[in-house]
């Protein structure tokens, strides 16, 4: 069978797999609709929460970031895992005894104020569209790549099953499909590692294949990774190249970004009890780390791969740059979708991929050749350039769909509860029937559909940045009323507010001071690089800055303002306890 | 519930826990992992990984997942000792 007929096959199977769990467990009531009538055992939560959170950029993107980046690519590793550290200590537990519907809801009710329930809203908003962005672009490539059809095809099919699939759905039929959505995404993410840390190490375990030697060879392959790179001229793999601040503040702004992500801290109002929140929070860490501690392995092994094809050092063409007319099949069939661009500068007809800089035995100048290799299609190319089975390939593009299709499902519906529950049902229309409130969401989930698909056509950066910038706004806004919410009593409303819109606003106008306003191209106020950055900060890590600046600004203002009244000091000693007060 | 007094202790009983366990996130992730990766990176592990950047990518990450369990599993302890637990 061709690759794009078994292409097809598989990645229609899961499609019908997705659409029968969705329909079988839909949703007749709003307490089914938001979360999922809280009866979700937690350890399918975790597996729930593996992909909901495991998003196009997770599962297409990072490895690829890794590959290009080495080392400072870890802020991703742990940015995007300690945060679960936070959300387990800081923020699930107590929410999950507050025991509503949304996030906003938390806030709005905390700080007695439906100013603060719609800037959480507003928050909450502008964090996950730019995040369902960057599942868009990830469908888009999966499906240009693997279908064959072009780019914006592929983002429309995307955004049609999407839509069928998270309107069908709810939280109680997103739920079950994302379970079933993990397991192939796992699946298809772990057997090429498995194959390729075979080939390369002789070790089937990646974790640990990225330590080992090089099969037949006392070369460890992290090593002979260092070295080749540096011989052409590229930056050492396993050392820090970006500046210590940014590093830092990055890492902490990916990690308090992904405990205040109202899509994944939602997950943990569908479990019956507190404690199920704490360990099932545990549990989301268990099945994502699966993934995100392989991921380094598939990086480093793919970065090597790719290089020995195009430079082998060893064999009969040892040292020779590879002929642009022999090149691989996989090679041509990613230059088709334009995200691999050869450039024959010098007309030698053979490619010379070359960092920045490099100068060959001669001395002479050498120019870099392959003037576009997009970092996304280090994970989909892989199978292909280690040439496994097409069964492998095909799986591959399954699962990289699951990926984006499980988070883009529940972003949406954290979108749209927050406009049909917090915006209609909490401040404009109150005595709204249940019926209506779940029409309302429907129709929210369609318009947010169609926004994140107009984004998607004229993204701002490859997927995972486009993500990374959510984190920045969850990180300053959400995440920091969430906490003093829960941890200090003192906080009234109109700090909580104050404290919001300062996050918010300083860290949007740094993005958009480097990245261009609202993303339009060319209206950025200065060159989006290191040199221009504010002590080296970038606009991603920026997050960190901006929640330090709600902190201040809310303490500062609560200080200055009357203490909250004495039924929210009930409320906060009530949720700070799993068992009912009595008094 | 003995009154306030024990809400109190609960409480604090708490945030001892919780500052106990991130000093530890913190120290595996942006102690080892990066404000130290370079020095520790003269050291090998598990074969050839360098130990900074094996705890950048690999290390931080298994310790996250035990410190979440280690965290539910007092905290289930706590309830129990102050009698707040659910049910």
């Amino acid at each position: 069978m061709s690759l794009q007929a078994m292409t097809f096959l598989v990645v229609g199977a899961t499609f019908a797999l997705y659409i029968f769990i969705a329909f079988r467990a839909r949703a007749a009531t709003t307490g089914e609709f938001y979360v999922a009538g809280k009866g979700v055992h937690p350890v399918l939560n975790g597996m729930a929460t593996g992909a909901d959170w495991m998003s196009a950029a997770s599962f297409i993107s990072m490895a690829g970031l890794i590959a290009f980046k080495g080392y400072d690519a870890s802020v991703f590793l742990m940015g995007w895992t300690g945060g679960y550290c936070l959300l387990a200590m800081l923020l699930a537990p107590y929410l999950r005894k507050y025991g509503k519907f949304t996030v906003p809801e938390f806030i709005g009710d905390r700080y007695y104020s439906n100013a603060a329930r719609i800037v959480a809203v507003l928050c909450l908003i502008t964090a996950s569209l730019t995040y369902v962005i960057g599942q868009m672009k990830g469908i888009g490539v999966a499906f240009s790549r693997f279908l064959e059809l072009p780019f914006e095809t592929g983002l429309f099919v995307g955004m049609a099953i999407v839509f069928i699939y998270a309107v069908l759905g709810g939280m109680k039929g997103i739920t079950y499909t994302q379970i079933a959505q993990y397991c192939v995404l796992i699946f298809a993410y772990t057997v090429p590692a498995i194959f390729i840390s075979l080939q390369l190490t002789g070790m089937p375990i990646p974790q640990l294949g990225l330590g080992s030697t090089m099969a037949g060879s006392e070369t460890f392959l992290l090593d002979r990774l260092d070295k080749t790179l540096m011989d052409l001229g590229f930056n050492q793999y396993t050392t820090r190249q970006g500046g210590m601040l940014n590093i830092l503040l990055y890492t902490f702004s990916l990690m308090i970004g992904t405990a205040g992500l109202p899509h994944v801290i939602m997950r943990f109002f569908t479990v019956p009890k507190v404690k199920d929140a704490r360990s099932s929070v545990g549990w989301s860490l268990v099945f994502i780390s699966i993934l995100y501690t392989t991921a380094p392995a598939v990086g480093a092994m793919a970065r090597l791969n790719l290089m020995e094809t195009i430079h082998p050092t060893s064999g009969p063409n040892a040292g020779v740059w590879l002929e642009y007319e022999k090149r691989p099949t996989w090679f041509k069939n990613w230059e088709k979708t334009g995200l691999l661009k050869f450039e024959d500068k010098n007309g030698d007809g053979r490619i010379q991929y070359v960092g920045k800089n490099y100068k060959d035995a001669n001395g002479q100048v050498v120019e870099n050749e392959m003037v576009k290799v997009d970092r996304d299609i280090m994970v989909l190319a892989n199978p292909e350039i280690a040439k496994l089975p097409n069964w492998v390939i095909a799986l591959v593009a399954a699962g990289g769909i699951a990926a984006a299709l499980s988070t883009a499902a529940g972003l949406l519906l954290a979108i749209a509860s927050s406009i049909s529950h917090d915006i209609l049902k909490g401040v404009m229309v109150p005595d709204m029937t249940e019926k209506s409130e779940l029409l309302a969401s429907r129709i929210a989930m369609a318009g947010a559909i169609g926004v994140a698909g107009y984004f998607g056509l004229h993204p701002p950066g490859f997927a995972a940045q486009v993500v990374a910038l959510a984190f920045g706004l969850a990180a300053s806004s959400i995440f920091p009323a969430l906490m003093m919410g829960i941890f200090v009593k003192r906080v009234n409303n109109i700090g909580a507010v104050c404290g919001m819109l300062s996050g918010l606003g300083i860290t949007l106008v740094y993005i958009f001071w480097f990245k261009g306003w609202f993303f339009f191209p060319g209206t950025n106020m200065a060159p989006n690089d290191a040199a221009h950055w504010f002590l080296g900060i970038s606009p991603e890590a920026f997050g960190a800055v901006g929640a330090m600046v709600n902190f201040a600004v809310a303490y500062i203002v609560s200080g200055m303002t009357p203490p909250p009244p004495e039924h929210i000091q009930h409320l906060v000693d009530d949720i700070r306890q799993p068992g009912i007060i009595k008094r | 519930m003995s009154s306030e007094l024990s809400a109190q202790e609960y409480w604090s009983s708490n945030i001892r826990l919780v500052i106990g366990c991130l000093v530890v996130w913190f120290c595996v992730s942006y102690g080892l992992g990066i404000l130290l990766a370079a020095p520790l990176n003269s050291i090998r592990i598990l074969g050839g990984y360098p130990l900074g950047f094996w705890f950048a990518q690999q290390g931080s990450l298994y310790t996250f997942v035990v410190l979440i369990f280690f965290y539910a599993w007092r905290m289930n302890q706590l309830d129990k000792k102050f009698g707040v637990e659910e049910d």
